[in-house]
């Protein structure tokens, strides 16, 4: 499937400043995955050593949080857009 | 102020507008020389300043001094006997932001930092993500400092709240969806824009603001930090800044050290942060936020995770309210101390009481309560809930009627 990615600032020193970085993949795991392939070190920033996402690390598909959806298994069709996003923010 | 830092990872950051750490994500903080503020700032020097904030401005984040808000702060600390009563407690305080300058919210005092350090920093164009109250202050306080204002806010809030950010003139863009996704929406924005995002990019100085609520509170009890806090919580900032001040005014010294307790306020409707304190986990899970509560409807709470650390090193707790128990609570204060709180101080007294008839706060102690906006933001809550005017003609007959029927033994025969 292809989706895009909207690439927060604090990463896009390693996307060389890309925003929106085109991947094909089924899963947003698969995207982390992916992003890892092309721009090594992506990972480490956005998973923790479990695996996990970070605390502070948001993912939406299609602007829908993947807590409410299937986190990490969360499966994506053509045109999807991911955005991460720094939990940080607000109130 | 001498740096930003990480709060997960420790790494340091010159005194930017940002607000996440490269590496984690995690939140960056202000980093302050402490020992050097320590050597000038006395109670005595406090004491001797102007009644605002601002008398404790070693301890927030600006280089130069305020340049916008330069009144905000030092907000009544009410004796409130007949509160305490009703609540079954020796003794109670009522801290009431609801009457902060200029406009009627603690929101005051965290846009009085934020703008001016973005002023310092160069910016001209200021913003924020909001439940309402926020929004009211950027536009009022960035109309007043001259600043271009755009304020982001969940489109079905109170008509009240509404009004009073497009008064000022700013830009008022509703978003429709809750909340989270304004937030969402803003941290994208602050990342393609350069503007000042106050509780964005400039998050780490904005939120210190919130300390200055704590440092007035021991001041007012006569440099006392007081054994039970109860705070609500919507990020959950402002609890863990109101534990930080108190922190910091004893590492200062200018009070001695004390074992204290805070307390988390939520709406049932809206309870991440509280949820996960009873089940005693210390993470929370995000979720919808359905209560008339608006102000407290952030169901991804930014510092929850910290706010449940506060409440477990202090040996607080919290507890949340339904909408009708705010409404109830909203009243009782009003009844009981003449203060026409919020929802959102609804929501603090109806967990206080809660709180107390459970005996967390025990009844032979003394206990104070945060409130932070006013009522007369959201009548649309309680209208309906509080009665109705009686309708009578200019006639004295009629009113004696009335009164005969109501309250016999105040008629004069």
């Amino acid at each position: 499937m292809s989706a895009k990615v909207r690439i927060p600032t604090p990463l896009r020193k390693l996307t060389n400043d890309e925003e929106l970085i085109e991947v094909n993949a089924t899963t947003v795991g698969d995207v982390i995955g992916e992003l890892q392939n092309r721009f090594p070190g992506i990972k480490e920033r956005l998973l923790d050593e479990s695996g996990a996402v970070r605390r502070f690390v948001n993912v939406y598909v299609n602007e829908e949080d993947i807590r409410f959806l299937q986190n990490k298994d969360t499966k994506l069709k053509d045109g999807d857009e991911i955005s991460i996003i720094p939990a940080i923010a607000g109130g | 102020m001498k740096a930003l830092k990480c709060r997960e990872c420790g790494r340091e950051y010159p005194l930017a507008a940002t607000h996440v750490c490269e590496f984690d994500f995690g939140p960056l903080e202000v980093v302050y020389d402490y020992p050097t503020i320590k050597k000038s700032l006395t109670r005595a020097a406090i004491e001797s300043r102007p009644q605002t904030m601002w008398r404790y401005r070693e301890l927030l984040p600006v280089a130069e001094g305020p340049t916008v808000g330069v009144e905000v702060g030092f907000t009544p600390l009410i004796k409130a006997d007949r509160l305490a009563k009703a609540l079954g407690i020796r003794e109670l305080w009522v801290k009431n932001d609801a009457v902060n300058y200029p406009t009627l919210s603690f929101k005051d005092r965290v846009v009085s930092v934020a703008l001016s350090r973005a002023r310092e920093l160069g910016f001209k164009v200021v913003a924020c993500a909001s439940t309402g109250n926020l929004a009211n202050s950027v536009a009022a306080n960035a109309a007043a400092a001259g600043l271009k204002a755009y304020v982001f806010i969940p489109a079905d809030l109170e008509q009240g709240k509404i009004v009073n950010s497009l008064i000022y003139g700013a830009q008022v863009i509703g978003i429709k969806g809750h909340y989270d996704e304004v937030n969402r929406l803003c941290a994208e924005i602050a990342g393609k824009y350069g503007w000042a995002f106050v509780n964005v990019n400039m998050r780490p100085y904005y939120a210190e603001g919130s300390k200055s609520m704590g440092y007035e509170i021991i001041e007012q009890l006569g440099w006392k930090v007081p054994k039970h806090t109860v705070i609500c919580m919507a990020s959950g900032s402002l609890l863990t800044k109101i534990h930080k001040s108190y922190q910091e005014v004893q590492k200062l010294g200018l009070v001695g050290e004390t074992d204290y307790h805070i307390y988390g306020a939520q709406a049932t409707g809206c309870s991440p942060i509280s949820s996960a304190q009873k089940a005693g986990l210390d993470f929370f899970k995000p979720v919808k936020p359905n209560t008339i509560a608006k102000s407290l409807a952030i169901g991804t709470p930014a510092d929850g995770f910290y706010a449940l650390k506060v409440m477990k090193e202090t040996h607080g707790a919290a507890e949340d309210v339904t909408d009708d128990e705010i409404r109830d609570a909203i009243k009782l204060l009003a009844e009981t101390e003449g203060i026409f709180a919020e929802t959102a101080g609804g929501v603090t007294v109806g967990v206080a009481k809660k709180l107390i008839a459970s005996g967390k706060i025990p009844a032979k102690d003394s206990a104070v309560l945060c409130i932070t906006g006013n009522g007369l933001k959201t009548l649309d809550a309680v209208t309906g809930h509080c009665g109705q005017p009686r309708e009578i003609r200019p006639s004295l007959r009629e009113f004696e009627s009335l009164l005969a029927a109501e309250n016999p033994s105040l008629v004069n025969a």
